[in-house]
């Protein structure tokens, strides 16, 4: 390296040499452009435009020249050295994106591999279905009552107009809890919330009770001693079959589509007067060419549950007076409605917790 | 109730028009509901034809067997005029005999085709038909043999036969007891197509003299009245007329003899049971008294009977000789010998009729009439048409005398608004509707300004209420008629909060990949024993069912784990081996209290609703969780991992945060735990529950998994604590300082004592701890564990400053030194 050039001598210096310079700079750009991948190009940095290479060194020579001559030769390696910074810096993102490219080839995975690491949970039907019921209720201002599952003898038979020698108390196989006198049994039916919510409040009275019950029956296919009901109660002035029927064919039309509705025929409980059997159009064949369907049996018709006219003695039982309200209800099955519904053909399915059954269904219904 | 309805045509002249299935229809939108019609006719395909046997030959065969070679002239009815060649195996006619030919072509019950065919070397070109072959009942005693006028050969078979006679099968409710004769249903079917009804039971009857059986009748309540009647020089050996077997069989009632088919057709025509004694055999006058506690009867079934003081019984000089209303004793029984009779058409208490009933364990026919209710009023009228057919079938002779002991009940009088139809059924109906219709179904109904008054008919017993009448103008009016109208319910308040919490409990655990279980309740000693629950376990103490369906589980639980125990099991035994199940479902503790029985004439007072409410068994509701296998599986990304105690725990855990309760979680033993991995689940002090691994002895008895890991808590208790109304966070959006902390503790130190410590010592500052390492080895030494902390602080307002976080870690330190015996390794 040369000194500073302080006695104004006409030095010559080789590597400022306007040639020179341009040698420098195609090398460099050349290199540049031959690097074939960043690791190469790291090399070529350090080589073409680092503190040692060749263009540096002759930026260090710009003080040897005279003064007159330091300003041509600093913008002739200024403009070589801008030159290899942007050969550089071209060069740098072309070899990014091959990179890059290069990558985003190889980590190509299979995404159809198998991705449930964990199996999902769900709800049993008959929880979602009740409450899918109950929605149908509250979004027309109802409520939703509950009680215990064993129950007063008097709450499950006599405040519903069952007397100890009602024929009825017989025709339902009821569990009795010891002692034999406790007067004690498991619900069968939910009627007994019924009384209880009128036992409870004054009228206006709009409820809906779902809730498991238990009859002595053996277990088979269509049949269970634990199962499940709705009921629903509705206590007020002016309240008449009418409201029954409108109420029905809500509720059916919510659940299976428009057009489905039900109808009554007359029957016998207890705790209504009048009685009525009800019966929903079938969802499957709406009524039509019904011979083949499967769902109603060719009837047209799918049996629902029983209903009627809130018997005035069950009112006097349980404190509300029928001089000035009235009052309907009904009840049918969950269990069995969640059969025709989806089509589920054996009962023993809901009870026996296998995961299957209640997995098929999720968390919703 | 089967019905002929060539039988209810007999009281109702069925227009052509009213087909079958408009009869079935209107019966059964009035409340007779349609079970099932059979008719003989609909599963027999002609040609089914009259025949007479013109030559007969006997031809023994060699497997034993004789058959007939028969000659039979069947008219035109094949076609050609000659007689038709038939070999037939029976041997109850003889040539000359009118007899049931069915032709090639003809298909017989149960899709039997019938052809000409070779057998016994004859071509047999037909059958002779006997009545089981036709589907007429069940008599396999040989062919049908016509009498001598039934026809020409030839002649249809099915009008002959009467084959084309429906049978409807009703449904009868118990309130229309009336329904279970064929003078009820006529009288329905006359009501529903307005026409006129011809009463079976409207006949003249002789007065009562002095002359009859004598009858005291001791207990007027229990039978408020009893007819007896008699004949003598009965033919024991008359039998029972074709016609009248038919029609007991068409009705489901098999017939007996002569005098007790009588009996039973008029029960059937008039709804009105019957009995018929021996006269014989009866000593002294026949009575009507309640029995003396202890009694006994043998019944006519052959059970020897130990009565009660409430039932009612018929005796005479001898003693007891019949179960009043229900059931006839052995020694009066009228026997294949018997040629006097003594008629009773008595009329007895339902109630009685019903608890006499149920507590002799006793159905019949005429008790289920009588405990229904059976009109009062023609007890006369049926005992003369009994009279009238043994006298005509049975060649007997009617008795003078005529012993009517008691009235009948007044009638009920029923007053209503007259518009109360209308206001209850929301139908426009009328007043003279109203009264038209009541007195279409025989009430005597006489109107006075806004009300009327109706006195029920004597074989309506059900209608005593005035919503009982409101039910008969509706369903005369039709039920199809109600239109249909929303009620106007005020605004709700939507689920209650229990209700918006349990179902937030079940989404909260199937989003944890559980799955919901419904199971029964019922349990037993051994499932106590496999939980391993000690002799004095209050989980031991139960509820116990009286009549439970399977001896061995009388109890109703008092624990959730067997159910879910038994179905986990069950999924394991199908093959699914990971397993994580949950349910939600009431338990029971018995009270020892018994519920009172009150009145229903008016509201329970507080006191007596107070009794209920005492009595009835706290039933809280319980959460249980069962885990077993994996837990997250095991695939192309690595092993998995297995459900252990920890998830049990977790699981619990987990909801609690998602309800916002603080959990405390200690160790404990408790059966069916594993002694050294069950936790004790609290909320403050009060325990709720408890979680971990069930004991290997437990996994043994209920054959699941070992390592099967369990949960059971009050889910009551934890809803109870759930915040309800969650307040807004505030977070701090300035820097966090992280600070890590390995601490070594003596291996029974608790981690959660160690975290209280750290988490206390640390301060405000302290916005998170987190465990991330549990370790023991050579390097921690014998019997100590080290516990590393990954400690994060952060200052509501500001940057924390230099030296600030490492200020409240050695704080942190400093406490659980001081608290555990920590030492920071
Ligand atoms: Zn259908």
């Amino acid at each position: 390296m040369s000194g500073p050039n302080t006695d104004y001598d006409p030095v010559e210096v080789t590597p400022l040499k306007a040639e020179e310079v341009e040698r420098m700079r195609d090398e460099a750009v050349a290199a540049i452009a031959a690097a074939a991948d960043l690791e190469q190009l790291k090399q070529v940095r350090l080589d073409h435009a680092g503190d040692r290479s060749p263009l540096a060194l002759a930026n260090r020579e710009i003080g040897a020249l005279p003064p007159q001559a330091r300003k041509e030769a600093g913008a002739r390696v200024g403009q070589a050295r801008g030159a290899v910074t942007k050969a550089l810096g071209e060069r740098t993102s072309v070899l990014e994106d091959e990179h890059e490219q290069r990558m985003l080839v190889e980590e190509r995975v299979d995404v159809t591999l198998p991705t449930k690491r964990r199996r999902a949970g769900a709800r049993h039907p008959i929880t979602t279905f009740s409450e899918r019921l109950s929605d149908v209720f509250l979004a027309m201002g109802w409520e939703v009552a509950e009680g215990p599952w064993v129950e007063a003898e008097w709450l499950n038979f006599d405040a519903l107009n069952m007397g100890p020698d009602h024929p009825a108390r017989t025709m339902q196989d009821t569990f009795w809890l010891e002692p034999a006198d406790a007067a004690l049994v498991l619900r069968t039916h939910t009627s007994p919330v019924q009384a209880r919510t009128m036992l409870s409040q004054q009228p206006p009275i709009y409820v809906v009770c779902p809730g498991r019950v238990y009859r002595t029956d053996e277990v088979d296919a269509t049949h269970s001693p634990v199962f499940h009901q709705i009921e629903g109660l509705v206590v007020d002035e002016g309240i008449t079959m009418a409201h029954l029927k409108g109420t029905l064919d809500h509720m059916t039309t919510a659940l299976f589509g428009e057009g489905i509705t039900t109808r009554f025929r007359p029957s016998y409980f207890p705790f209504t007067e009048p009685s009525a059997e009800m019966d929903m159009v079938c969802f499957v064949c709406r009524g039509v060419d019904s011979d083949a369907c499967r769902t109603c049996r060719g009837e047209g018709w799918i049996e629902l549950g029983g209903c009627g006219v809130v018997n005035p003695r069950v009112l006097t039982a349980c404190g509300i007076d029928p001089e000035v309200y009235s009052g309907i209800a009904f009840g049918f099955g969950i269990d069995r409605m969640l059969m025709f519904r989806h089509n589920v053909t054996d009962l023993r399915d809901v009870f026996e917790g296998d995961v299957r059954f209640a997995s098929a269904f999720g968390t919703e219904i | 109730m089967k019905a002929p309805l060539s039988w209810i045509r007999e009281y109702v002249d069925l227009p052509a028009d009213v087909t079958l299935s408009a009869l079935t229809d209107r019966l059964t939108m009035l409340g007779l509901k349609l079970e099932a019609v059979t008719n003989p006719a609909d599963a027999v395909t002609g040609p089914l034809v009259v025949g007479r046997v013109l030559t007969l030959e006997k031809e023994p065969q060699k497997n034993g067997k004789t058959i007939n070679w028969c000659t039979v002239d069947v008219g035109d009815a094949n076609g050609t005029g000659e007689p038709q060649g038939i070999v037939c195996g029976a041997h109850n006619f003889v040539e000359g005999d009118l007899v049931v030919v069915c032709l090639p072509g003809a298909v017989l019950p149960g899709d039997f085709e019938i052809s000409a065919r070779k057998t016994y070397g004859h071509l047999s070109a037909g059958m002779i038909c006997s009545a089981a072959e036709l589907g007429l009942g069940t008599d396999h005693d040989g062919i049908i043999v016509l009498p001598a006028d039934a026809g020409a050969p030839g002649d249809d078979a099915f009008d002959v036969l009467g084959m084309d006679d429906p049978v409807i099968e009703f449904e009868i409710n118990p309130d229309r007891a009336y329904a279970l004769s064929l003078r009820g249903i006529a009288r329905e079917a006359a009501l529903g197509f307005d026409l006129p009804f011809t009463d079976p039971a409207a006949r003249d009857t002789p007065a009562a003299n002095a002359d009859g059986h004598p009858v005291v009748v001791d207990d007027a309540a229990g039978c408020p009245v009893f007819v007896a009647r008699s004949v003598s020089g009965f033919d024991p050996t008359a039998t029972t007329p074709g016609w009248m077997a038919t029609r007991l069989e068409q009705a489901g009632m098999r017939p007996v003899s002569l005098a007790v088919d009588v009996t039973n057709y008029v029960m059937l025509e008039l709804g009105r049971p019957i009995h018929g004694y021996d006269r014989e055999k009866l000593s002294g006058a026949v009575r009507v008294r309640r029995a003396a506690a202890g009694e006994k009867l043998t019944t006519l079934d052959g059970v020897v009977r130990t009565l009660s003081a409430e039932d009612l019984v018929v005796t005479d000089d001898s003693g007891i000789i019949g179960l009043g209303g229900v059931m006839g004793g052995e020694t009066t029984e009228i026997s294949e010998t018997t040629t006097s009779i003594l008629v009773e058409a008595a009329h007895w208490d339902a109630v009685s009729m019903f608890r006499t009933g149920k507590r002799h364990r006793l159905t019949s026919e005429a008790g289920k009439r009588n405990e229904r209710g059976v009109d009062p009023e023609i007890t006369e009228a049926a005992a003369d048409r009994v009279v009238e057919l043994l006298v005509e079938l049975g060649g007997a002779t009617a008795d003078a005398g005529v012993t009517v002991v008691g009235t009948p009940p007044a009638r009920v009088s029923i007053t209503i608004p007259v518009d109360l139809p209308a206001r209850i059924s929301g139908i426009d109906i009328s007043a003279e509707t109203t009264l038209a219709h009541l007195r279409a179904v025989g009430c005597e109904v006489a109107i006075d300004g806004d009300t009327l008054t109706a006195v029920a008919p004597s074989w309506r017993p059900d209608l005593t209420d005035p919503y009982d009448l409101v039910e008969e103008v509706v369903r005369i009016v039709g039920y199809d008629q109600v239109p249909s109208v929303l009620p106007p319910a005020p605004a709700g308040r939507g689920r209650s909060e229990a209700q918006r919490l349990r179902r937030r409990v079940g989404t909260t655990l199937a989003g944890a990949g559980l799955v919901e279980t419904i199971s029964y309740p019922f349990v037993g000693d051994a499932d106590w024993d496999r939980l391993g629950l000690a002799e004095g376990d209050e989980r031991r103490t139960a509820l116990r069912v009286v009549n439970p369906l399977n001896n061995e589980e009388p109890f109703l639980a008092t624990t959730l784990l067997p159910g879910l125990l038994k179905a986990l099991a069950r999924n394991v035994g199908r093959g699914t081996t990971d397993v994580a199940l949950f349910e939600t479902s009431l338990v029971f503790e018995p009270t020892g209290a018994k519920a009172p029985l009150l009145g229903v004439d008016r509201r329970p007072s507080d006191e007596e609703w107070a009794s209920i409410e005492k009595a009835v068994p706290r039933q809280p509701m319980h959460l249980a969780i069962a885990l077993t296998g994996h837990a997250e599986d095991a695939g192309w990304w690595g092993a998995g991992r297995l459900a252990s105690w920890s998830d049990a725990i977790g699981t619990v855990r987990a909801l609690a945060d998602e309800l916002g309760v603080e959990l405390t979680v200690t160790a404990t033993t408790r059966e069916p735990w594993h002694p050294g991995r069950c936790a004790e689940l609290r909320i403050g002090e009060r325990v709720i529950g408890h979680a971990g691994e069930l004991h290997p002895k437990v996994c043994k008895a209920y054959a699941v998994p070992a390592r099967t890991a369990v949960a059971e808590i009050d889910l009551d208790a934890l809803l109870e604590h759930a915040t309800t109304v969650v307040t807004g966070p505030e977070f701090s959006s300035f820097p966090v300082a992280k600070e890590d902390v390995a601490l070594v503790v003596d291996a029974d130190v608790p981690a959660a004592a160690v975290e209280a410590a750290l988490r206390e010592g640390a301060g405000e500052l302290l916005e998170s701890i987190a465990l991330f390492d549990v370790f023991t080895g050579e390097q921690v030494g014998e019997g100590k564990k080290s516990l590393a902390y990954a400690l994060r602080f952060r200052a509501p307002d500001r940057t924390l400053k230099e030296g600030e976080a490492s200020a409240a870690r050695e704080a942190a330190v400093a406490m659980a030194a001081e608290r555990t015996g920590a030492v920071q390794r």
